[in-house]
């Protein structure tokens, strides 16, 4: 049986969808330049997969989208950083080394000391990270409320 | 008589809570050399605007990893805490 909200919620649920994914997004992609980051960033795309179980059900959004896909986005977002990290050996630097700031390629420009209106091709591999991290706190944080509610819905029953 | 006695200790201990603060000189920090060396020099060695991330994220990276990892080991304890739970469903993915 399927417990499904009214349909003005749904449709609310449905316009709110859109605009948490854009916030979200927004927040990793900006997290070198403004408040925020990937931690932050993937709580909140997090809590659109929260809204979908509220406004529509766990059977609706398990025929979206299966567990195993967080699965393999947490992990795939831990081994990303990861790797990120450890290619920096491969430039004979330190782990966590900043190969790419400064360097004129991808998110390589130079930013003028002081205060400047901020330019998103900037930040080196802090972009990169922040999008692995917010891959991996969205997939985790969306594991935690599949598994939580799968617990309560098995008592019910 | 039990019910002095608590509203006693939860007003001593309020007070020693209390207390704590006046002690500590917020905003005065003892060691400031490495706040000093990252507002000096983060903005041209990440290319970062952002210091908080440049400290996450660069600087203290190691320390985003064991982050990363709480929130990893977090998701396999509620995962193991509802397995129980969830025996006999149908999409069984772990």
């Amino acid at each position: 049986m399927l417990m499904r909200m009214s349909k003005i919620v749904r449709f609310s649920a449905d316009l709110l969808y859109a605009g948490i994914l854009i916030f979200g997004f927004y927040v990793i992609m900006h997290g070198h330049l403004t408040p925020g980051g990937g931690f932050q960033g993937g709580a909140v795309i997090a809590t659109a997969v929260a809204l979908i179980i509220v406004a529509y059900s766990y059977e609706d959004l398990l025929a979206m989208v299966s567990k195993l896909r967080f699965i393999v986005q947490e992990s795939a977002g831990l081994v990303l950083f990861l790797g990120i990290a450890l290619v920096a050996v491969g430039f004979g630097t330190t782990v966590f080394a900043n190969y790419l700031a400064n360097s004129g390629s991808l998110f390589g420009m130079v930013v003028p000391f002081g205060s400047n209106p901020g330019e998103l091709n900037t930040g080196g591999v802090m972009p990169l990270m922040n999008i692995a991290v917010g891959l991996e706190v969205w997939g985790a944080l969306a594991l935690v409320v599949l598994y939580m509610l799968s617990g309560i819905r098995e008592k019910e029953a | 008589m039990k019910r002095e006695l608590s509203v006693a200790i939860i007003l001593i201990l309020g007070a020693f809570m209390m207390l704590i603060p006046l002690g500590i000189s917020f905003g005065v920090p003892g060691h400031s050399a490495m706040d000093d060396y990252f507002i000096a020099h983060g903005q041209e060695q990440t290319a970062a605007n952002n210091i908080v991330t440049a400290v996450l994220f660069d600087y203290r990276g190691f320390d985003t990893i064991g982050e990363s990892t709480v929130l990893f080991a977090a998701v396999i304890g509620v995962g193991l805490m509802f397995r129980k739970l969830m025996r006999g469903d149908a999409d069984e993915n772990e």
